[in-house]
């Protein structure tokens, strides 16, 4: 990662850190649960970039692990336990767990394989919280807000703003390390050419199952975060659309690029909240067909749109100076 | 267990299993031969399922109305493939699976702009909407019956295009070894449009006969194709022999088992448990099936890649 | 004689009616530069892949310094010191020449399981890899992106890589492909300066640099060894120049003079 990187990653979150007092002067407070909203995701979007930008693996099944992390939130919660400093390690771990399961059994095969099996098995979860009647089945459940005693109130959205801000930024600076490290290169190397780290003598199966079990965990902390949000946990937090939403942040902003998932996270998500508003300027009631154009902006992007936002701020406001420093 | 209950299920799973393949043959074919992801096959089928709803309107005739869905469905095929994935055989799995998701939601809205957010119901006519007694004691619906009948024979159809015909020597080429069919000398443009098209109509062919089973609405073609991906990855890419057995093996398991695996748990653990964990155990049983299967065999049960 | 380092034995492998290898016996001694040589679908591609470890042959042993590896997969042959060079250039593009050859140093120093430490300023890796990097020649473009390097640069790095894991065998495969006359010049000179140290299986279709660099030739015809030898016994063996028909008996005898 090069200095561009860091400046642009410093300057979104500070941007981001911003938006409470001003949102507070402008007396707009909806905009800190939109902001949060985003920022979740975005936790959601980079874990996937490690392994799908970085690693080279299309997991197409990351919205399993964000579930899991919030219906281990909730199911604590509806057994009364609503402490976060239970709850969240407990979240993380079961998606690190789940994608150990899942993980080792889809890079045994690579490619459309890889693909299609980590969507079917994501669906799997899905089907399965379906049929959870205790827990709600397909309406979900209610959620209470964690508690973390004496150190945070997560009912006050500021602060679990900040919670959220707290999190994006320590697991970029973990994945900043993580990328960089002997660790780092062998999981970049192997997005390149796996046989060839075969030969030089990596077990090659071994790392990107780490990689993915990193990945998977760090989403289960986003979905345990989701589940905070919401006060609310359904299974269409773990429905294959927001698999491909999530992915679709991804390249949005910039695959391989740490802080382009962010950006991409925070573009999709606007899009969603304004695209309708801006369809009804032009036509009374089309806000509702709002996906009509999404789907073709998608379709647009990935012809066109190289590099994702991240490539535009690139070329456009940071290009002088340093290159690839 | 009540073996006529049991019967009656497996029929209802061969049913269910051929209706699957419809939608498994097109896409393990694209696969195989385009190596392109494609994740709006399910939207052909919902396509097939609300043109036919459509025509069957329009003409006031069932037979009529599906039968002219079928060249509709071969002529949506042909634009889609035209106009939209030409550009992305080349693009990695990656865009594929991108640019395909954004077609998925075009056409849901599409559909949803056209014939409203509102589930359709189509009636059968008279003469299918009965029931049959397939032993004495087990009635069993015509139509169900005409599904099957209709799935076996494409499939029949199927197989021998693929195992007889000029155009399945080359599409058993093209799913082993993509560039010896350039090598051929064969228009690759015209090959591959014309195979998605059929891959279009046989897709639409399964929506078409789900719609009088359950209803016509956007996005109903997305679970099936999930089991689709399913059947694929136990089938092996690119094997229609493959797709074929995989299709009816997930039919069944899945069909039985959720009516099953409840009384099969009562015999282990206690009435309550059982009620819990039997429909949760059964939703999961296909992709437990697809997961044991991949232990064994990485590239499914008939690769037919060779590379 | 003494113990072979690497012993293959009875190798058999076909795929449906073609047979690839047909029981093949072969024995590379310590310290020499083995050639492999042959015409096209001769099965050499298939015999580097079994030795390699992405094959598994269908019958036969492979023992590798007195142990069999028949059964092992690639990363483990590596582990045991069984280095390769692939056919078509394996390099990481992206990488800059240092962070490739460093990756292969990485490969040998222990697991890679560390998360935190940058590896760029990992003097445990730089310094050997720099070392490599000096000794092969491409010292000056250490710090340039692979991607940027001229082709017989990059076949060069490719060796690099395979030299950085100080292996005791090194398995070229084609090292010289596409190579112009002086990059073939610049790979040859370079192999013999390397010549003793390790044992060199070489995969080779440019006869010149074979006559110039190996101790003992084998040449293999629709996967059977049909002579083993001495480079002159080679030149000399009868079955060798019939199954070395046009071109090819045009380079075998070129190299004769050459080397005359």
């Amino acid at each position: 990662m090069n200095r561009r990187q860091i400046w642009l990653t410093l300057i979104t979150l500070t941007l981001f850190a911003l938006v409470p007092p001003l949102t507070s002067i402008f007396g707009q407070p909806f905009y800190v649960d939109l902001m949060a909203r985003i920022m979740i995701f975005a936790l959601a979007a980079i874990s996937l970039d490690f392994i799908l930008g970085h690693g080279g693996m299309v997991s197409f099944g990351h919205a399993a692990y964000m579930g899991i992390g919030a219906y281990t939130v909730g199911i604590f919660s509806y057994y009364g336990i609503d402490n976060g400093f239970i709850q969240f390690p407990l979240a993380i771990a079961a998606a690190a767990l789940i994608g150990l399961i899942f993980g080792a059994l889809s890079l045994r095969t690579s490619g459309v394989y890889f693909i299609m099996i980590t969507l079917a098995f994501a669906q799997m979860l899905y089907f399965l919280a379906i049929s959870l009647e205790e827990f709600g089945g397909d309406d979900g459940m209610a959620a209470s807000r964690s508690k973390f005693a004496g150190l945070i109130d997560l009912n006050d959205s500021n602060q679990f703003y900040y919670l959220v801000l707290a999190c994006l930024a320590l697991m970029l600076f973990i994945l900043h390390r993580l990328v960089q490290s002997r660790f780092g290169m062998v999981i970049r190397a192997c997005r390149t050419n796996e046989k060839r780290m075969q030969a030089l003598g990596f077990q090659t199966y071994r790392y990107k199952l780490t990689a993915f079990v990193i990945a998977a965990s760090m989403c289960g902390l986003s979905g345990a975060l989701f589940a905070n949000l919401n006060e609310f946990v359904s299974p269409d937090a773990m429905h294959w659309t927001r698999s491909g939403e999530i992915m679709i942040m991804v390249i949005m902003g910039g695959i391989g690029t740490l802080i382009g998932p962010v950006l991409g996270a925070t573009g999709f998500l606007l899009l969603e909240e304004y695209l309708p508003e801006w369809m009804e300027m032009f036509m009374t009631d089309a806000g509702e067909h709002w996906a009509i154009v999404m789907g073709p902006i998608l379709i647009v992007i990935v012809l066109f749109g190289r590099g994702g936002i991240h490539a535009l701020f690139a070329r456009k406001w940071l290009a002088r100076g340093n290159g690839h420093g | 267990m009540d073996p006529l209950l049991l019967l009656e299920q497996a029929f209802n799973g061969l049913q269910f299993g051929v209706m699957l393949f419809l939608i498994a043959a097109g896409l393990t074919l694209v696969f195989g031969i385009m190596d392109l992801v494609n994740l709006a096959h399910g939207s052909l089928v919902m396509i097939g399922a609300y043109l036919a709803t459509a025509l069957v309107a329009w003409t006031d005739s069932f037979l009529l109305g599906m039968l002219l869905a079928l060249p509709a469905t071969f002529a949506v095929g042909v634009l889609v493939e035209v106009i939209a994935l030409r550009t992305l055989y080349r693009r990695d799995h990656l865009d594929q699976v991108l640019a395909t998701f954004g077609l998925i939601l075009f056409f849901n809205e599409v559909v949803r702009i056209v014939w409203g957010p509102i589930s359709l119901y189509s009636g059968l006519p008279s003469y299918l909407s009965g029931h049959v007694e397939i032993i004495p004691g087990v009635p069993y619906p015509v139509f169900r019956l005409v599904i099957i009948a209709v799935g076996l024979l494409v499939a029949g159809i199927i197989y021998g295009i693929v195992a007889h015909t000029r155009l399945g020597m080359l599409i058993r080429a093209g799913a082993s070894n993509n560039e010896m069919v350039g090598a051929l000398g064969v228009n690759i443009k015209s090959l591959f449009t014309l195979v998605f098209a059929l891959g279009a109509v046989f897709a639409g062919l399964a929506g078409m006969m789900l719609g009088p089973l359950t209803s016509v609405e956007p996005g109903m073609g997305e679970p099936l194709l999930i089991l689709a991906f399913v059947i694929i990855i136990i089938g092996g890419i690119g094997s229609i022999r493959g797709a074929f057995i995989a299709a009816i093996v997930v039919g069944m398991v899945d069909t039985v088992g959720r009516v099953f695996l409840p009384v099969l748990l009562r015999a282990f653990v206690s009435d309550a448990a059982a009620d819990t964990a039997g429909p949760a155990l059964a939703s999961m049983l296909i992709y437990i099936l697809m997961a044991a299967i991949l232990v064994v065999r990485p590239r499914g049960l008939f690769p037919a890649r060779t590379g | 004689m003494v113990e072979p380092v690497l012993r293959m034995e009875g190798l058999c492998k076909s795929f449906g009616s073609l047979i690839a290898t047909d029981d093949l016996h072969l024995d590379i001694a310590q310290g020499e530069i083995h050639a492999i040589i042959g015409p096209n679908g001769a099965g050499k591609t298939t015999l580097v892949a079994q030795i390699s470890g992405e094959l598994r042959p269908d019958r036969g042993r492979i023992s590798f310094a007195g142990r069999e590896i028949t059964r092992l997969s690639v990363a483990a042959r590596s582990a045991l010191g069984l280095a390769r060079s692939f056919q078509i250039t394996s390099i990481f593009p992206d990488f800059t020449a240092l962070d490739n050859v460093a990756l292969a140093v990485q490969a040998h120093a222990g697991h890679s399981f560390r998360f935190w430490r940058p590896a760029h300023g990992d003097a445990a890796l730089r310094q050997p890899a720099g070392e490599v990097l000096e000794r092969i020649g491409l010292g000056a473009r250490a710090n340039e992106p692979a991607a940027n390097l001229s082709h017989g640069e990059q076949r060069q790095l490719e060796i690099a890589m395979a030299l950085a894991t100080e292996p005791s065998l090194l398995l070229l495969d084609e090292p010289m492909a596409g190579m112009g006359r002086d990059e073939s010049a610049r790979m040859v000179a370079l192999l013999q300066s390397v010549k003793g140290r390790l044992t060199i299986v070489l995969i080779e279709h440019d006869m010149d640099a074979v006559f110039a660099l190996a101790d003992r030739i084998t040449v293999l015809v629709y996967g059977r060894a049909i002579a083993t030898g001495r480079p002159e016994e080679i030149r000399a063996n009868a079955a060798v120049r019939a199954a070395y028909l046009g071109t090819e008996n045009a380079s075998l005898d070129s190299a004769a003079d050459a080397n005359a």
